[in-house]
């Protein structure tokens, strides 16, 4: 009897572990069923590198490549932003506050991570790009500045969390060795601490981009909306995310503009996924030293 | 020697400087949402209704679509989570298989939330029939959180010291019976904060339930799990994007982000306080 019990719970929980596995399956598989009839009617290659977006013209366009332009342009920009900031942010909480400061620092930026990014958004359409449109004399402030500013102060946190982990995990007599050596704070950080952490704060960064890219709120509304590879930082665009965001209320299930979104979504998903590939190794490549 | 100092004193004004600039930004970005929507928010403006095409009223029917979404999400996603978290920890076999669900739960974990919607909009709308509902919205939040609370859960569990899953056994108890009796109580408070941040994180989420569950308006509370639902998040978008009287909307999606902000921060702060009095109290 106590045997069928112990079968039965394990057997339960192997199940629900088992779910994970289904649902990513499921993801894929709907992702995947719904977008490829798309490449019946459009090439792969027209599809990545063509720059016409014009999915409800009567003769219909499917190139994703401004899309693409728009997405990596506002994450680079957002990276920008954010790199130093959150690095600069961790070197002066793991090195330089004091443990009070540092006790209050920590979950702070931990509260401010969970923020929803539609307030983002909000604070971005309605404050800061009215602002920069006055500042710089633009008909709008829905362009690549505001969308970057607003999607690197949201990384921020991740970054600066991340990167103050590494750096507080840096052992202590690799600090006090170089101290001792007669280096300065400052050189023994950039020299000595950095170095040793430099691949939690890789990862970090790595983080903060796959966030980047896949934020949809944020570009939604502050990104203004045209799909066009961006020639200036004024220039209003139209990232992967907001466009399947944007027009999925007006397509029909199983049209051709639909499998074009789902289309999209793959590519967001591939994108995504070999980010996270690649900071899952930058992470092992740590754990296993 | 003093260009030595002088770059010390520099690169630790850069640093101050940095942390500077991130705290001026997200005072100014609080400082506008809070002092923007306080001007708005009343006992009326929480507990009322939207009127006059929304462009007078309150959002008691998106704080209430809010909570059924949030609630249902977590209520399922919680005992697989945890389920999930005990397999991988206590019983780990095959290891190919831990293996393949921690890559699972890593992927779903870096997936952005849009594709959750489409997923759900996929799947619960479309395939199985569910339409734009409450239930659709709710299952998709719930998919979303699954791997939040199977990262925490598993923390939690790892956090219990071996000595204690070796007396239980010690003492003649079952595996399971370690772990249902032992292991999870003790790891229990853990388990909770963590699930309370994913709450948070639930709460605000927008493009998961944008096609699955959100609808702009609509003049009752949710009656069944077959209803389109109001939602914080969604109502800020839908003033913003959709709205018609920008000067008499602006203030109520302020108005709303304030009402969200405090939700998820009480929520979040919560959770951090909690934990930080269980590690205190902590005996081992």
């Amino acid at each position: 009897m106590n045997s069928y019990k112990e079968k039965l719970f394990k057997g339960i929980t192997y199940t629900a572990s088992l779910l994970a596995i289904v649902i990513l399956m499921a993801i894929i598989y709907s992702l995947f069923r719904e977008g490829l009839p798309l490449f019946k009617v459009t090439r792969l290659s027209d599809f990545i590198f063509g720059s016409a977006w014009y999915p409800t013209h009567a003769i219909p366009e499917f190139g994703a490549l401004t899309l693409i332009a728009g997405t990596l342009s506002v994450t680079l920009g957002a990276l920008i932003i954010a790199v130093p900031l959150g690095l600069g942010s961790a070197v002066f909480i793991s090195e330089i506050a004091s443990p009070r400061l540092r006790e209050i620092a920590k979950p702070l930026i931990e509260l401010l991570a969970g923020i929803p990014s539609v307030v983002y958004g909000l604070f971005g359409m309605a404050f800061l790009a009215p602002l920069i449109r006055d500042w710089f004399n633009l008909d709008t402030g829905l362009n690549v500045l505001s969308t970057s500013i607003i999607l690197g102060i949201m990384i921020v946190p991740i970054i600066a969390s991340m990167s103050e982990d590494a750096l507080s995990n840096v052992p202590k007599n690799i600090r006090e060795a170089s101290l001792a050596l007669g280096a300065t704070r400052m050189e023994s950080i950039t020299r000595t601490i950095i170095p040793a952490a430099k691949s939690g704060i890789l990862g970090s960064v790595l983080m903060g981009f796959g966030r980047a890219i896949g934020e949809t709120m944020v570009v939604l509304m502050v990104a203004g909306g045209s799909a066009q590879i961006p020639g200036s930082i004024f220039d209003s665009i139209r990232p992967l995310t907001s466009t399947i965001a944007a027009e999925m209320g007006e397509t029909v299930m199983g049209d051709l503009h639909y499998r074009s979104l789902f289309a999209l979504a793959i590519l967001l998903f591939l994108l995504t996924f070999i980010t996270n590939l690649f900071t899952e190794l930058v992470f092992l490549k740590r754990s296993k030293r | 020697m003093n260009a030595r100092k002088f770059k010390d004193k520099l690169g630790t004004s850069v640093a101050w400087i940095c942390s500077g600039i991130t705290i001026l930004f997200l005072l100014v970005f609080l400082g506008r949402i809070i002092y923007k929507g306080f001007s708005v928010l009343s006992w009326n403006f929480v507990f009322t209704g939207p009127r006059e095409a929304m462009t007078e009223g309150g959002i008691y029917p998106a704080l209430a679509g809010t909570f059924w979404l949030t609630a249902l999400a977590i209520l399922i996603a919680m005992p697989l989570g945890i389920l999930t978290a005990i397999y991988l920890t206590s019983y780990g076999k095959p290891r190919w298989l831990v293996r393949t669900v921690r890559i699972a739960i890593n992927t779903l974990a870096g997936t952005p939330s849009i594709i959750y919607g489409l997923f759900g909009m996929a799947i619960f709308v479309n395939l199985l029939g569910f339409d734009v509902s409450l239930i659709a919205g709710a299952l998709t939040l719930a998919i979303l959180a699954l791997p939040m609370i199977i990262n925490a859960t598993e923390e939690a569990l790892r956090t219990v010291p071996q000595d204690f899953r070796d007396a239980s056994l010690a003492l003649g108890a079952t595996p399971r019976q370690t772990i249902l009796r032992v292991m999870l109580p003790t790891a229990l408070p853990n388990i909770l904060t963590s699930t309370i941040i994913s709450i948070g994180r639930v709460a605000g989420e927008t493009a998961p339930i944008m096609f699955t569950a959100a609808t702009f308006f609509s003049r009752q509370l949710p009656k069944g799990l077959s209803d389109e639902v109001m939602a914080l998040p969604y109502h800020i978008y839908a003033l913003m994007t959709e709205g018609t009287h920008p000067a008499k909307q602006v203030p109520i999606a302020y108005g709303t982000a304030l009402v969200l902000l405090i939700l998820v921060i009480t929520i979040s702060a919560l959770a951090i306080y909690i934990r930080y009095n269980i590690r205190r109290k902590r005996q081992w």
